[in-house]
């Protein structure tokens, strides 16, 4: 039988919580890294017990770590000690060396002037589809690094922040890559998304990046509600048959483009509101997919305190509620953007964190829901890898 | 031999327990504390002194013979109890509370 394995980022370390195909029984792992904040957890979809952990902490900066056995054990990779007896000599330590490539430059400031770019930690590992030791790193101040050592070095991709960066400006949660896809029919394509840069994508492997923002409307965040950069886009994502299509949430408003990004609709039809953070797609219905309805930008919580997922089946604008098995009442939780994920099974399982420590599965593509754990620290991200 | 009391966070990721032990030339100086300190232990670098720059984060302090050592320069010789293994020389995560 299958096994699930949930890795969970959250504000006080990193759990792993594992059942089997049926997803009711649950075994909890962690904490991982206990006190450090855990922003990402994720495998490798060619070696899944290669997975890539961001660890970060105000006072410590910012770590990699590294498991090639599924979470048992965990290392900085090229910082070991068995290395010092390896070819390559005295082991450099650089894993967590996330440098700017030449000059660092500048982006917007919240006061408008120009402010220089800071590195501050690592948002999103984003494991290549075809090589366990290549992986890509999405940071806050926002820009894209790439790993091809299994995580002991890493080199930024500049051609992103070349790309109308200086007009890039940090929302109140920081400026930060938090999504990277990745196309499985194109190795040269990625997208990415940036808070509050906007949509990008690379069509010769992230040498050179082109704004993918037309038809985002952003009235009350920008001057130029139509602007080619500075949108707040909240997360996107895309089903690996079809990837062409792409789903965003934004600050405001949910949008779907058919064309890898180069005109973008509304599709937020129905929903009670279109702010949010995460959206995913089911695993083998391309057209159906989910989002958490958020109050607004100045309330993080569902809307009436009731904690729903809402699903769409036609790929956007009619929405359905999904709450059997959610708090109903008084829940003032919020859902981060990188806090949802799928599972591959022939049922597909749909899970989510919460920021008060809740992590759901529900087993039934979001029909019924269940908590997995209810008390874990702030949950800051979400992935589940289906082993068979 | 200095003696190296690293913060609980630092001594997990390094895998120590207790203090660390590190025998250095002379002039015992505080960047030459960390340059050993991280060359026995690579995985500290960056976590105490930035990577490229050498600068130290701004939520690590330097404390030695009851003495907060964080804003002097790099090259300043420690105390003579510390170079003697007499006091340990501590690096601290500056407090922050709430």
């Amino acid at each position: 039988m299958s096994t699930i394995r949930v890795l969970v980022g959250t504000k006080k370390g990193a759990f792993i919580l594992t059942a089997d195909g049926r997803r009711k029984d649950w075994q909890v792992s962690g904490p991982h890294f206990a006190g450090w904040e855990m922003y990402h957890l994720k495998g490798s979809a060619v070696d899944p017990n290669r997975i890539y952990a961001s660890q970060s902490s105000g006072w410590f900066g910012q770590i990699i770590q590294r498991s090639d056995d599924g979470g048992r054990t965990w290392n900085t990779p090229g910082s070991s000690a068995e290395e010092l007896k390896g070819p390559e000599g005295m082991p450099k330590g650089e894993s967590n060396k996330f440098v700017y490539a030449g000059e660092a430059g500048t982006h917007k400031w919240y006061d408008g002037s120009q402010h220089p770019w800071e590195f501050k930690r690592v948002w999103h590992i984003e494991p290549s589809l075809t090589d366990p030791d290549t992986a890509y790193a999405g940071v806050e101040d926002a820009a894209i690094f790439k790993t091809t050592d299994g995580g002991k070095t890493w080199r930024e991709l500049p051609g992103l922040r070349h790309t109308k960066g200086n007009l890039w400006q940090p929302g109140a949660g920081g400026m930060a890559v938090h999504t990277i896809l990745l196309d499985p029919k194109n190795e040269q394509r990625i997208y990415v998304a940036i808070s509050a840069g906007g949509a990008f994508r690379t069509d010769d492997g992230g040498k050179t990046w082109k704004p993918i923002t037309r038809g985002l409307k952003s009235p009350y965040e920008l001057p130029d509600p139509d602007a080619e950069v500075g949108h707040c886009v909240h997360r996107m994502a895309l089903h690996p048959a079809r990837p062409d299509v792409l789903f965003m949430q934004k600050h405001w408003d949910v949008l779907r483009t058919d064309n890898a990004g180069d005109q973008w609709n509304e599709v937020s039809g129905n929903l009670p509101t279109d702010f949010g953070f995460p959206i995913d797609v089911h695993a083998h219905e391309p057209e159906t997919i989910y989002v958490v309805p958020i109050t607004s930008d100045s309330l993080h919580y569902p809307p009436e305190g009731k904690l729903r997922v809402y699903r769409s089946k036609t790929g956007g604008n009619e929405w359905e509620p999904l709450g059997k098995g959610l708090p109903q009442k008084d829940c003032y939780v919020n859902v981060l953007r990188d806090a949802m994920a799928v599972d591959s099974l022939d049922e597909c399982g749909i899970y989510f964190g919460t920021t008060g420590g809740q992590v759901y599965c529900s087993a039934d593509s979001g029909d019924s829901w269940n908590p997995i754990v209810r008390d874990l620290p702030a949950v800051y991200s979400v992935e589940v890898q289906t082993l068979r | 031999m200095i003696r190296v009391v690293l913060p609980f966070h630092l001594r997990n990721l390094a895998h120590v327990d207790g203090e660390v032990e590190l025998d250095l030339a002379a002039p015992v100086t505080i960047a030459a504390v960390l340059a050993a300190l991280e060359a026995r232990h690579p995985v500290l670098r960056g976590t105490i002194r930035e990577h490229g720059t050498l600068k130290r984060r701004p939520f690590v302090r330097y404390f030695a013979c009851k003495e907060d050592l964080s804003l002097e320069s790099p090259e300043t010789p420690l105390p003579a109890e510390v170079v003697s293994g007499q006091e340990p020389f501590l690096i601290v995560g500056a407090m922050a509370g709430g």
